[in-house]
């Protein structure tokens, strides 16, 4: 079975015409997804839609075969959700540590294990753990933005362009941070800019083209699709 | 074909309301309260119309109406009150020029220093010269305004006025309150809305306790009355034909600011406006002065307050620093504006009009209603009634502003007539 | 000597504690205004709330303030803060609440509390009456002369009770305040839904909760300084209202949304208020003889009439509008 299932969605802001026609995505646990297509195709609308930001007109999205389209945020959370705003994603007054006890809200048992585990992936955050979160780089601000949403323990991680703004160096370091968590058992669906490198890494790849299914594939598939790469990918490899 | 006057519309239904709460003014308080109330309405209106062009038009939160008011009142008894002769001829009417001209003085030297070229570059030493100058003209202003206020106080009672046709004392009392908006619009026009609501508050709060503390300028508690009317007075021709003659002046201004309102809303101005009011960002991004709009929308706005209030206090012909309640009357024009329609021109009216009638009868209909209370109460339960208790009741109507703001904001946001929007 | 004396009793000690009350006051207006994005104006009118819940208690119980050797209106203000903090939950939930799911505007937030502000103000006046009442009807108030070991100093310095009171109280709530922001979970989130609001709910921070906990602080807060403000002063129906704009300063000079910010904003307009109403000729009069002989000593030479304190916070707002609307620290929001 999926762990996400999205079918026939239509979603859009407040009462303005939908964004999204007709999207139909599905992954299966333990994978990466990765959503790529040009600008403007709605890549982050569906991100937000699944995590309940939209207002959906019609269709479904299933979490474990149950809908989670009537859920507030705190409760995707508690379902399992996680998601990573790709912009003003970290509590800037807030110190590093407090960042992720707020991603751990939820939670009433003992998290220190859990902040441990988050140092384990992201090394540099341990060392700066008591300063503002608003004081670090920006790939280091993604790295907290990444930890606070592994505080809940989601079996489903959205991020919604994790690499935006960063050097080629940094995105290769948090595409590896990515498939570690991944590995650890998180299924990722992310939104991403950076395709090819993206799709590199993906199990399953969505190409969206102005707010409707264009491709999907595997992310090996993708790859070697000409015609997706010639239109998506900056040209044939 | 469109009829002229649909019968069942809501705005003639509640055109229809109006007239039927002003008859049963009419016939149970009898013609003379009729039209003082009338009256009354209509500088309310003025006013009210003020607050709408500020609020409709541009969303700029004035919780300061109060403030204008006084200030507009105040400036216009200066200009049309008569001369007090005992003023005049004392020794004093020379000396507060005097003062007044040291102040000028100061405020130029203070202008100077800040416009020194040679000063330009040197930031801190500009700096702390200002406040130098200021606090040196600050002090040597109240230090020289003290004895000759005091002066006065025990000689002449008060300045008194400059005896001028009461009309030129309303357009002082607008281009006053105007000057003030200026000041206030200035300093807080480009900060968050909550920022002008405070600093509106505030100055009407300065203004109060300076009309009421300044004895030589406004006599404070002591009052000043009869205030000069600009048509014959009761004493002359009777009630009646007074207050309509008031009446139709006032209606006459009220025709005026409308046709002027009219030209403005359809004017390039008036669309600008209101695009700013809906989409601040793109306006801006579209090179529009934001700022400097929506000041002038605040200034014109307060002008009309100014106008209104000065009408509304000459004509209860009396000037009371200590009658301007800031924040129960305030909202009492806030009401009318909300409820009858921000930027709906005739809602505004039509608001001014049921609120206002509302508010005047409420008066005897809290009264009724806690005397019954209070007889239920000593009969059944042999009550000790407080002493001050009708006043006491009469807070009941404050009470009842307040849960109309919060009715409305809840239910009828947009008010009983909304703001037509024009398809372009 | 004695001249310095004065100075503590009339600039130190009086604008300590009026500066402590509008602390208090500025800390609940900046909580507010971090969580919820509006400018409550009836803030006031929660004090004055608060301080005739103690006041109600006070004259129903009157001996209690015995048994522990303090002033009764003392001992009723942690009823007083409780009432007064579900009071404040309650209107958030009837009158605030609503228009937030409408998603009105900040300003028809700012003017729902007015309409708050005028309804608390109608009932309070309808229940309470218009005079001033003491809270000392049954008791003596305390005060306290301490002489000093100085030769030249024949004058006391003086300190009441309730302003004793009212110091150890205010710094017994900086600390609560502190502890809760920095240390709890709640107060942390408090913090977040402050600095990203929409991070915090993506977070999974339950909103609705972290709404009704500022509320009960910022509540309970305006209670206390309503109490003890009038412990030491008296009760008066218009007290709200004198203290609305001194409390808006305090919470812009310290920057809004900043809690500490808010706590020095309360000081710094308390001690601009007493000094600027000090009479400063006193400072003068030593040295009468040696002044010139053309100079006539003003008997007052005070900055700002006593009438005309309320223009002090006033002139300190427009100031720092012109000057760094952010306020001192930095607030978040201009």
């Amino acid at each position: 079975m999926n762990l996400i299932d999205v079918t026939q969605l239509v979603a859009g802001y407040g009462n303005n015409a939908p964004i999204l026609h007709d999207v139909d995505l599905a992954l299966a646990a333990g994978k990466i997804g990765v959503i790529a297509g040009p600008n403007g195709a709605g890549k982050s609308t569906l991100l937000k839609a699944i995590f309940g930001l939209l207002n959906i007109h019609s269709g479904d999205i299933k979490h474990n075969g149950k809908s989670i389209i009537h859920l507030r945020a705190d409760q995707l959370v508690a379902e399992g959700l996680a998601f990573v705003p790709q912009e003003f994603n970290v509590f800037e007054s807030l110190s590093v540590e407090e960042n992720l006890e707020m991603g751990a809200f939820i939670r009433t048992d003992s998290i220190s294990d859990s902040i441990d585990h988050v140092y384990e992936y992201f090394p540099p955050l341990k060392e700066k753990r008591k300063q503002a979160a608003g004081e670090l780089s920006g790939g280091q601000r993604q790295m907290v933005a990444m930890g606070r949403a592994l505080m809940s323990r989601p079996t489903l991680l959205l991020l919604d362009e994790p690499t935006a703004g960063l050097s080629p160096l940094f995105m290769e370091k948090i595409f590896e941070r990515i498939i570690a968590v991944n590995q650890a058992g998180v299924t990722v669906l992310m939104v991403e800019q950076h395709a090819r490198q993206a799709l590199e890494i993906a199990d399953q790849g969505f190409i969206l083209v102005t707010g409707k299914n264009a491709y999907t594939d595997t992310g090996d598939a993708l790859l070697n699709n000409d015609e997706v790469a010639r239109s998506f990918l900056g040209g044939v490899s | 074909m469109k009829p002229l006057l649909n019968v069942f519309s809501k705005e003639s239904i509640i055109i229809i309301i109006c007239a039927a709460l002003v008859l049963f003014v009419f016939s149970l308080f009898g013609a003379a309260f009729g039209f003082r109330m009338l009256a009354e309405i209509a500088c309310f209106s003025i006013i009210a119309l003020g607050l709408s062009i500020q609020w409709g038009y541009a969303g700029l939160f004035n919780a300061g109406i109060m403030g204008f008011i006084a200030i507009a009142a105040f400036t216009s008894m200066l200009v049309s009150f008569p001369v007090n002769e005992d003023f005049r001829q004392s020794i004093y009417a020379t000396e507060i020029i005097w003062v007044f001209v040291k102040l000028v003085m100061g405020i130029v030297i203070i202008w100077g220093i800040n416009r020194l070229p040679f000063l330009q570059t040197r930031v801190a030493l500009r700096r702390l010269l200002l406040l130098v100058a200021i606090a040196v003209t600050y002090l040597i202003f109240m230090q020289n305004l003290e004895p000759v206020a005091s002066g006065i106080e025990k000689e002449a009672g008060f300045i008194g006025g400059f005896g001028l046709p009461v009309w030129m004392g309303w357009i002082a009392g607008g281009i006053v309150a105007g000057i003030l908006a200026w000041f206030v619009g200035h300093i807080c026009l480009g900060l968050r809305s909550d920022y002008l609501a405070i600093a509106t508050l505030g100055i009407a709060e300065i203004i109060k306790a300076v009309l009421k503390n300044a004895d030589w300028l406004t006599r404070g508690t002591l009052t000043v009355s009869p205030l000069p009317w600009p048509v014959s007075t009761p004493g002359e021709i009777g009630f009646i034909a007074s207050r309509a003659l008031y009446l139709t002046i006032t209606v006459i201004m009220i025709g005026f600011i409308l046709w002027l309102l009219q030209r403005a809303y359809n004017a390039p101005w008036g669309r600008m406006i209101r695009a700013i009011r809906d989409n601040e960002l793109s306006s801006a991004a579209m090179g529009k002065d934001v700022n400097a709009r929506r000041l002038e929308v605040f200034i014109f706005g307060a002008v009309l307050m100014g106008v209104g209030g000065a009408a509304l206090v000459t004509f209860n012909s009396i000037f009371d620093p200590s009658g301007f309640l800031p924040l129960h009357h305030t909202f009492l024009i806030w009401v009318m504006v909300i409820l009858g329609g921000a930027g709906n021109n005739m809602g505004t009216i039509l608001g001014t009009m049921i609120v206002y009638i509302v508010w005047v009868m409420s008066e005897p209909a809290t009264l009724l209603i806690f005397e019954a209370v209070k007889y239920l109460g000593v009969e059944w339960f042999n009550w000790q009634v407080p002493n001050d208790f009708d006043s006491r009741a009469l807070q009941m109507r404050v009470f009842l502003i307040g849960m109309t703001i919060t009715l409305v904001l809840r239910y009828a946001p947009q008010g009983l007539l909304p703001e037509k929007i024009r398809e372009n | 000597m004695n001249e310095f004396i004065f100075f503590f009793n009339k600039v130190i000690v009086s604008g300590a504690a009026i500066g402590s009350v509008y602390a208090m006051g500025a800390i609940g207006v900046t909580l507010i205004f971090g969580i919820l994005r509006f400018a409550h104006f009836a803030h006031g009118d929660m004090m004055t709330l608060g301080a005739f819940f103690a006041f109600g208690l006070t004259v129903m119980f009157p001996q209690a303030g015995q048994l522990f050797g303090l002033p009764t209106g003392f001992i009723m203000l942690p009823f007083a803060m409780v009432l007064t903090a579900l009071v404040a939950v309650l209107l958030d939930r009837t009158f605030y609440e609503p228009l937030r799911r409408n998603k009105i505007n900040p300003v028809g937030m700012v003017m729902a509390s007015i309409g708050v502000t005028l309804m608390l103000q109608g009932l309070i006046r309808l229940f309470g009456g218009i005079e001033a009442r003491h809270f000392f009807f049954a008791e003596r108030k305390d005060i306290f002369r301490l002489a000093l070991p100085f030769e030249s100093a024949s004058r006391k310095i003086v300190i009441t009770e309730p302003q004793i009171l009212l110091f150890v109280f205010t710094l017994l709530a900086v600390l609560a305040i502190h502890f809760i922001l920095n240390r709890t979970k709640f107060g942390k989130a408090m913090r977040a839904v402050s600095d990203n609001v929409d991070l915090a709910r993506v977070s999974g921070i339950n909103i609705q909760k972290v709404t009704v906990i500022t509320w009960m602080i910022a509540g309970s807060l305006a209670a206390a300084a309503g109490v003890l403000l009038s412990l030491d002063v008296s009760l008066k129906p218009d007290l709200s209202f004198n203290l609305l704009l001194p409390i808006f300063a305090a919470a812009i000079v310290g920057g809004v949304g900043h809690p500490y910010g808010a706590i020095v904003g309360g000081y710094v307009v308390g001690f601009a208020e007493t000094l600027s109403i000090f009479n400063w000729a006193v400072f003068l009069r030593p040295f009468r003889e040696s002044l010139p002989d053309w100079y006539e000593l003003p008997s007052k030479l005070a900055l700002v009439p006593t009438e005309y304190k309320i223009t002090v916070p006033f002139f300190i707002l427009v100031v720092i509008l012109i000057w760094r609307p952010t306020g001192i620290f930095k607030g978040k929001v201009i």
